[in-house]
């Protein structure tokens, strides 16, 4: 079923009686080639390339819920790549060329929408910064502009610009940046997935690996088990859980990220605007919403929701930024779990199993690296050799000293 | 959530900071055999559970005590607050 314009004027003038559901709901065959664990973003962007780029067949991706059902579907939907550090720019780099083409590539509604990030800077010192993350982005072919106070105005003049602490000093703009409709690209994965012959295994939870001498060969399920020739585990959140099943510890903390939407308003917020000396950030939704976060708790968490002192620390900085957002009311609120990990960087590397292969730690980052995350794990899995914009993220690092902090802060999960 | 200090009485888990895992009290000994990959073990490995864990909580805002808090990250529930001197004293956190 290919999607476009013509077909929706066909179905409209049919009584849209021609829909299909988007992917078929298989038994799991006793062997695959390849099974991926977690049917969530990053999961699905795996296994949609390596069926598709990489030409592998019998694969399965195991879900323990429902496709999407975790942060995939929690997640603010803020897609950019304004990194600094030459292990992570050239990589969210190519994720930002992969959300360009994504609708076209799979054929599929993601609402990629490139309104733009403004990170706002509030002294010399972090202008300074941002200019240095600014040349950084453009030597990884990204675009970034340094915006002075007036810039920043004239873009968002709603802004509190005499705040007595941080009052607003000019930003760091990137205009490809924007949002992206966050269950569309499961499903856009997820169906282009199912196209190309991937079984995606519902209601089936992986509860134990086989290893036969240093070797993987199968993983057990709820649903019995399953052969595999190669596993790739893509589960951020509770990859300690999974990898723990393989006898690993990794590095990385649980922890929840809460996040939050307004009832419906005119068109506001011009893209997406980030005040991190504030702890908060916001931008809205096609819908209307203001969609808002802030940070992490700061405690290990699996639970899935959060405490109200972050609440009112995020509602504090809204107010900080923008007062009058204090006249929106607030819809909803939800949590989700974070593989927070410990120099604020993801993992995408063999483990010590051979053929078990680890997709983790994507802190509270994970939803703009889905396309490049699936690519490079997909590479990862069908090559053995890491992807060429994702060879630093190796799982020891840590032990080597090569950790990613863009932060440096330091092996403290919480502050990342 | 109010953690039970246990000179205190309940205080808001705000006048706290939090480090994480307890285990930090088992510092590897440096002039060991293989010290270098018992620190980065230490340093980076969490057993990071779903249920009952056992973790640092230093009062910032209170006492300047540290505590070693026993929290079921499931459900944010609060079992139990010890003085992480007390529990080194009687032979770390295991």
């Amino acid at each position: 079923m290919h999607f476009s314009g013509l077909r929706v004027i066909r179905e409209a003038l049919t009584g849209h009686k021609g829909w299909k559901p988007l992917w078929r709901n298989p038994e799991p065959q006793p062997a695959y080639d390849y099974i991926i664990v977690g049917g969530g973003g990053h999961g699905l962007a795996t296994a949609y390339y390596l069926a598709k780029t990489f030409g592998r067949a019998r694969i399965a991706v195991l879900e323990k819920s429902w496709l999407g059902s975790g942060n995939i579907g929690r997640n603010t939907t803020i897609i950019r790549s304004n990194y600094l550090l030459p292990g992570n720019e050239p990589f969210y780099e190519f994720s930002m060329k992969l959300w360009e083409g994504l609708e076209q590539e799979f054929n599929f509604n993601a609402m990629v929408s490139q309104r733009g990030i403004l990170n706002l800077c509030h002294t010399d010192a972090q202008r300074d910064a941002f200019r240095r993350r600014g040349n950084a982005m453009l030597l990884a072919g990204a675009d970034a502009e340094l915006l002075d106070r007036e810039q920043v105005r004239a873009m968002a003049p709603f802004l509190n610009f005499d705040n007595a602490r941080f009052p607003i000093k000019g930003g760091l703009l990137q205009r490809r940046a924007g949002t992206a409709r966050h269950d569309g690209v499961a499903w856009g994965y997820a169906r282009g997935a199912d196209m190309r012959g991937v079984d995606l295994i519902q209601n089936c939870e992986v509860t134990g690996f086989r290893i036969d001498g240093g070797r993987i060969s199968g993983v057990e399920t709820t649903r019995g088990y399953i052969a595999a020739g190669k596993v790739g585990v893509a589960v951020a959140g509770s990859s300690s859980r999974v990898m723990a099943m393989a006898g690993m510890r990794l590095p990385i903390e649980s922890h929840v990220l809460q996040a939050f939407v307004s009832e419906g308003l005119k068109p506001t917020i011009p893209g997406v605007i980030t005040f991190g000396a504030g702890h908060f950030y916001v931008s809205q939704s096609d819908k209307g919403g203001l969609v808002f976060g802030g940070d992490i708790d700061g405690y290990n968490s699996y639970a899935q929701r959060g405490n109200l002192p972050v609440i009112e620390d995020v509602a504090e900085g809204g107010m900080a930024l923008m007062p009058m957002i204090g006249r929106a009311r607030l819809l909803r609120v939800w949590g989700g779990i974070m593989d927070m990990s410990m120099d604020g960087s993801p993992i995408i590397d063999r483990t010590p199993v051979e053929g078990l292969y680890l997709n983790a730690g994507w802190c509270y980052g994970g939803f703009k690296a889905t396309p490049a995350s699936g690519y490079a794990f997909a590479h990862l899995l069908a090559t053995g050799r890491p992807h060429e914009t994702a060879g630093a993220y190796r799982l020891d690092r840590f032990a080597r000293g090569y950790v990613i902090d863009e932060k440096g802060v330091g092996a403290q999960p919480n502050l990342h | 959530m109010l953690i039970p200090h246990p000179l205190l009485g309940p205080r808001d888990a705000q006048e706290f900071t939090y480090l994480g895992d307890a285990a930090l009290l088992n510092r590897p000994d440096g002039m060991a055999e293989g010290a270098e990959a018992a620190f980065a073990e230490y340093v980076y490995l969490r057993d990071n559970p779903a249920g009952v864990h056992r973790e640092l909580w230093f009062h910032e805002q209170g006492d300047r005590s540290w505590l070693v808090v026993t929290r079921d990250t499931t459900t944010h529930e609060i079992l139990g607050a010890e003085l992480a001197r007390d529990v080194k004293l009687k032979g770390g956190a295991a």
